[in-house]
């Protein structure tokens, strides 16, 4: 390639400084974590494993971390049916109405999450779901569904709809159909619908100020009031918490990239 | 009778084919009624109670215009949102700028780098940065110790450590829509410019900063978009001290219990973005980025 179309010397230091600048809150966290002071600053002396023991011997901490846990299983696991079934139904059927399902489905990325947590603040008050698994996981679970119908949509894309007529037209029933032909073809689809929407309920952080109160405190939710309140050490311990299992769901995601591509 | 035969047999297939077409209705049955009655539903009812609490009528939007305290909310929200796009707009050219011309293995890390932190909770990045910038944090320990500074800076709980916060989360939105349109310019254009004359700035910017407008524009809109109903950077780094119009319809609700105040801001807001959608889906292929089909 011509040398006048690459980028100039001072526009990759540029770019790089941006890069660096994007990394380092990332890279801050590990080292506040192993602090060995009894306040939030850097290491002074020796890196000390600490306030992971507080962390992991911390019964609230380890009840937060388990109810995160539970309640972003299942609400990925009402996100992925839901999202998965609609995106197959709107991709056979594409007409119109369709269309209008898609944007209905798009509606939680597009809204921004202080308005619809007003609505559904109201309507849990009113069913008297507020603080109760039934209703974080029914909120995290319907604001996944966009995240599943894009995967699945995006991997649908590219699948010959002959397909799923040679299968009909040889007898197999619509469950025989979704099951035998439908189902492989979309799974890599599936997958990183399932880890986006484990993310989402995993990080969200403004819906659960709302909706949840006492008797459940995600790990966001615990972090939220520690910054508010004391910034104490073990906060960069959750942070990292939080950090670790996000990039085992981005190394999950890779791994998935690289076997499709094979 | 042969007409008959006919018709049915011609009438049969229909029939059947509505069947079908039935059963994948069944499909898309549960999320579209788990997304009317568990988000739509309540999405209309916050548009529904600023029209009717305390009292029916317009009197929550009339004091969108008589309440100077209210007008301070959007202005502060409007002005934040639009340094954070300025900035972030900036700052993800070059970035994106630097990646498509980028050796492939080069490119790659600087991928990951983009990447990374969108795939990191936004709480887990304000807390990081609140450990920054705060007066004992790293930046300004580390300012006083190498004697730069003897007093330290204030960096936080102010609009420049929600700018910092918000650019930060949003650099990666802007960089994605930027390099999807420099990487479709043939890279032969600004060669050949410089061929015919044209200097290294020229050719930049008459030839290939108009072809990557698309892409600022896409990015303008996805940032400005997202900063306008922005909450949990804007809320830990501002400290509470600077009100952005998410915080401020919390602060409502939660606090105050103001209903009516708090759901005609929320309204107002979903409207903005809307509008601000609305105006663009001509220049952004929004169908071709939700998924749907030309």
């Amino acid at each position: 390639m011509d040398r006048s179309a690459q980028a100039g010397p001072v526009a990759n230091v540029l770019a790089w400084s941006v890069l660096l600048f994007l990394l380092l809150p990332i890279g801050i966290v590990f080292p506040l974590s192993v602090t060995d002071q009894r306040f939030l600053s850097l290491p002074y002396e020796a890196p000390s494993l600490q306030h992971y023991a507080t962390f992991f011997t911390s019964e609230r901490w380890l009840a937060s971390t388990w109810q995160s846990l539970v309640i972003a299983v299942f609400s990925t696991v009402l996100a992925v049916t839901s999202g998965t079934l609609c995106a197959i139904g709107c991709w056979k059927l594409s007409t119109r109405l369709t269309d209008l399902v898609r944007v209905l489905m798009l509606l939680p990325i597009i809204v921004p999450s202080i308005v619809y947590a007003l609505g559904i603040y109201r309507l849990w008050i009113r069913l008297d779901l507020l603080d109760t698994y039934l209703g974080i996981i029914l909120v995290h679970g319907v604001t996944g569904i966009p995240y599943v119908m894009i995967t699945v949509t995006a991997t649908l894309a590219n699948f010959d709809p002959r397909l799923e007529q040679a299968a009909r037209s040889m007898g197999a029933n619509l469950s025989q159909t979704l099951r035998w032909v439908i189902m492989p073809r979309v799974m890599p689809g599936i997958a990183s619908g399932a880890i986006f929407a484990f993310i989402h309920s995993w990080d969200e952080a403004v819906l659960i100020l709302f909706i949840a109160s006492r008797a459940l405190f995600t790990l966001p939710r615990r972090m939220w009031d520690g910054i508010n309140e004391n910034l104490d050490p073990v906060m960069a311990v959750a942070a990292c918490v939080m950090i670790l299992l996000s990039m085992l769901m981005l190394a999950g995601d890779l791994w998935l990239r690289r076997r499709r591509e094979r | 009778m042969a007409t008959l035969a006919a018709a049915l047999s011609r009438t049969a297939p229909q029939t059947r084919i509505l069947g079908a077409s039935f059963s994948w209705w069944l499909l898309i049955a549960p999320a579209v009624i788990l997304m009317l009655a568990f988000y739509a539903f309540p999405l209309a009812e916050v548009l529904w109670i600023s029209f009717t609490e305390p009292e029916p009528g317009f009197g929550n939007y009339e004091r969108l215009l008589t309440s100077p305290a209210l007008q301070r909310v959007w202005m502060t929200t409007l002005r934040i949102c639009t340094i954070t796009t300025a900035i972030t707009l900036v700052a993800g050219y070059v970035v994106a700028y630097a990646l498509v011309s980028a050796p492939p293995r080069m490119q790659r890390w600087m991928f990951v780098c983009v990447l990374l932190p969108l795939w990191i909770s936004v709480l887990v990045r304000a807390f990081a940065w609140v450990t920054l910038l705060r007066s004992q944090g790293v930046v300004n320990e580390a300012l006083l110790g190498i004697g730069l500074i003897d007093q330290p800076l204030r960096l936080i709980w102010n609009e420049f450590g929600i700018a910092v916060g918000m650019v930060h989360y949003m650099i990666p939105y802007a960089v994605l829509p930027l390099y999807a349109s420099m990487r479709d310019i043939d890279p032969r254009l600004v060669p050949a410019a410089r061929g015919l004359g044209a200097t290294r700035i020229e050719a930049f910017r008459r030839v290939f900063l108009p072809l990557t407008l698309p892409g600022i524009v896409a990015a303008t809109v996805l940032v400005f978009i997202f900063s306008l109903g922005f909450y949990v950077t804007p809320a830990i780094l501002g400290g509470g001290r600077t009100l952005m119009v998410a915080e401020y319809i919390k602060l409502q609700i939660l606090d105050l219990i103001r209903w009516g105040v708090g759901t005609m801001m929320a309204s107002t807001l979903l409207v903005a973005v809307v509008v601000v959608l609305a105006i663009f889906a001509r220049v952004v292929d929004f169908r071709r980025l939700f998924g749907g089909r030309h």
